[in-house]
């Protein structure tokens, strides 16, 4: 039987896979031929959704983007086994933009059947907590100290130094929680992860609680992903009802019961100690530290809190080893980065690469520019509080001392694009503007800071004393930066700031200003 | 979308004491009621409150500060726009002010008739795929003017 596969991920999805899906099934049983039709996570190849594969002898074909009109052509010109098609890429894995990738964290994804623990297994599942299971903890972290992993939700500290912390924490239950509340603005890796390759962040977690003793651990996973949700849902009933996690990690190792939780639509609950609020039952107010969560976290008990990309990519450091791991990358930022390319820009997607590859190469080789065909203006990295960079800063390669070098951060490596139509003092507002709607009101510096920014921009843009408000602004900002308790106030002055810097035109809204744009 | 049962505390007092026992119950415990629901009703503040011996102030505290809890039901269909920067890139700008224009209703309200309701999200995570736009929790992407107003005629709400 043929396989074919069609993927379930949330963003085919929304331009029409489910409905290639229905016409692929039905023009199958039309012609009576029996075919397997997978549904698989996506590629990452955004702009080729619906991008429906076959399989042949040669490998997995590819066509797209697909369109349900497109099914019979498919079938007249024998997709099934290959055959030519105007929408035909040639052989998945040659496709430039894959094919020059260097995935380990994101290996299986698109390629497997999300949820069959079959294929899981068979592309190299549980090998890695296999692997563990023969290490004590400390050994284990220590691996994980030697990779260089650094936590990829945007703060890049090291993870096997945070385990370690839980590890040496005398405790009678301790916890390992993952943060899927990936709630930054052109980012989507934890989102495909979960719903193209959800075992990987299955074993991840149970890697992490081996090591540090931990048997209970949660998911918290943001409400804005109802498919992510119920995808992730079912893999841990089906892994818990197989035997590989729950009373006895993989029949042998310790308990370890994973629950998966869902978000209520706060982006403050991003922030690791606002999130252990939220999973306590509470108002998502972050807190102060010390104490670290990984000596006092969830329900006062030692708890590993990491990104979900952080977790998903332990095991595939157990399974090729933690020297293969960190050989790839640059200076400190070892390992690989599965970037979100996104916003305004021809081919969107998944690129994962080891740390060092630029932002230049990343908008104008695998992204070929701007959706819109419109010059390339900004582009923003790391989410609603990374920095607004413009043409000149394009040759930074993706490191996160590099970045902090231009007062910029890679955030979850969400890389937003836009074209000559953007106004930055506009985004350097709405900057101020998602502080304020977002804010959990603990500290002074974010809750009133970021109103007063608004309203400062706001007369800047208005050319009401200009200079006096833009000396404000930046007092404001050095305030935000230094005195807010979390990331949320302490870093929504990357935006407005380096839109100040690198875009001043933008504020300066005279007659004599910016004649270009005037003229449009 | 389904309609959503009235209240009814019986029903209500089921559905919390079903969760009651989860370490840190009371997200979950308000998603349960919603769903079932389609909000969560004041009335059921204090039956939380008793299940988890926390006060109703710590409850309602909870409630309001969550953008997803509702305090009176959403129109039959829940129609929101992704705001975030992304899909500002790609015009999302325009399209909200389309939206409201088309659907007849502002940003974070329900129509008169109970019909529909608009309201922003900050990301949607199909930030390749912009603008992005969910429906009675379907995900849509690519959504100019044009294909919106494809998706509102398929609802057959009207305007």
């Amino acid at each position: 039987m043929i396989r074919t596969f069609v993927p379930i991920d949330a963003a085919a999805l929304s331009v029409g896979a489910g409905r290639v899906a229905k016409a692929i099934a039905e023009a199958a049983a039309a012609r009576g031929i029996a075919i397997d039709l997978v549904r698989n996570g996506s590629r990452g190849l955004l702009w080729l959704e619906p991008l429906v594969e076959v399989e042949t002898p040669a490998g997995r074909v590819a066509y797209g983007p697909v369109a349900p009109a497109d099914v019979t052509g498919l079938f007249d010109a024998d997709f099934l086994n290959g055959g030519a098609h105007a929408l035909s890429l040639g052989l998945t894995e040659d496709i430039p933009y894959l094919k020059r990738q260097e995935r380990l964290t994101f290996a299986r994804c698109g390629i497997v059947d999300p949820l069959s623990l079959e294929d899981y297994r068979a592309h190299g599942g549980w090998k890695g907590l296999e692997k563990a299971l023969t290490l004590t903890g400390a050994e284990i972290v220590e691996q994980v100290t030697q990779s260089g992993l650094r936590g990829r939700g945007g703060a890049g500290f090291p993870t096997g130094i945070k385990w370690r912390t839980v590890l040496n924490a005398p405790a009678d239950q301790k916890y390992v929680v993952c943060n899927a509340d990936e709630g930054d603005s052109g980012t989507f890796a934890d989102r495909m992860l979960m719903e193209g390759d959800p075992y990987a962040l299955i074993e991840g977690m149970a890697i992490a609680a081996i090591a540090v003793g931990a048997t209970l651990g949660f998911v918290y996973i943001r409400s804005e992903y109802p498919h992510a949700f119920r995808t992730f849902s079912a893999a841990i009933a089906r892994a818990t009802e197989a035997g590989l996690i729950g009373a006895s990690v993989l029949g042998t190792g310790p308990a370890f019961h994973l629950e998966a939780r869902l978000g209520a639509g706060a982006y403050i609950c991003g922030e690791e100690t606002s999130l252990l609020e939220s999973l306590e039952g509470k108002r998502g107010l972050v807190r102060f530290k010390p104490p670290l969560p990984a000596i006092e976290g969830l329900f006062g008990k030692p708890t590993i809190v990491n990104n979900l990309v952080s977790l998903a990519t332990v095991p595939v450091i157990f399974e090729k080893g933690w020297e293969h791991y960190r050989d790839f990358g640059m200076g400190r930022s070892r390992g690989t980065l599965p970037i979100q390319l996104a916003g305004n820009i021809k081919q969107g997607g998944l690129i994962e690469r080891a740390f060092g590859i630029t932002l230049r190469e990343l908008i104008e080789d695998y992204g070929q520019g701007t959706a819109s065909g419109r010059p390339f203006r900004a582009v923003q990295v790391g989410g609603p509080l990374g920095a607004y960079f413009p043409e000149a800063l394009l040759d930074t390669p993706l490191d996160y001392e590099a970045f902090a070098a231009v007062k910029g951060m890679l955030g979850h490596g969400g890389v937003v694009v836009f074209d000559d139509q953007v106004d930055l003092a506009e985004q350097a507002k709405f900057a101020m503007e998602f502080c304020a709607e977002e804010s959990c009101g603990k500290c002074t510096p974010c809750r009133i800071g970021s109103t007063r920014g608004a309203e400062v921009i706001d007369k800047i843009i208005a050319d009401e004393e200009r200079g006096n408000n833009l000396v404000l602004l930046a007092d404001l900002c050095t305030l935000m930066l230094d005195g807010s308790l979390c990331a949320l106030g302490g870093l929504t002055p990357y935006p407005v700031l380096s839109a100040l810097t690198h875009f001043p035109d933008d504020f300066d809204r005279t007659a004599a200003a910016r004649p270009a744009r005037a003229a449009e | 979308m389904a309609h959503a049962a009235p209240f009814d505390r019986e029903i209500a007092r089921n559905v919390i004491a079903a969760l009651k026992h989860l370490p840190g119950a009371t997200l979950p415990i308000l998603h349960a009621l919603q769903d079932r629901f389609g909000y969560v009703d004041a009335d059921a503040v204090p039956l939380i409150a008793d299940a988890l011996n926390l006060s109703r102030a710590e409850i309602h505290g909870v409630v309001s500060f969550y953008h997803d809890f509702r305090d009176a039901p959403a129109g039959d269909h829940v129609v929101k726009l992704c705001r975030a920067e992304a899909c500002q890139s790609m015009g999302c700008r325009d399209l909200e002010r389309h939206a409201e224009a088309r659907l007849g209703v502002a940003m974070g309200a329900t129509r008169a008739d109970g019909r529909a309701t608009l309201e922003a999200v900050y990301c949607l995570g199909n930030c390749a795929l912009s603008p992005a736009v969910m429906i009675d929790g379907e995900l849509y992407g690519r959504v100019d003017a044009a294909r919106f107003d494809e998706l509102i005629d398929e609802l057959g709400v009207g305007r």
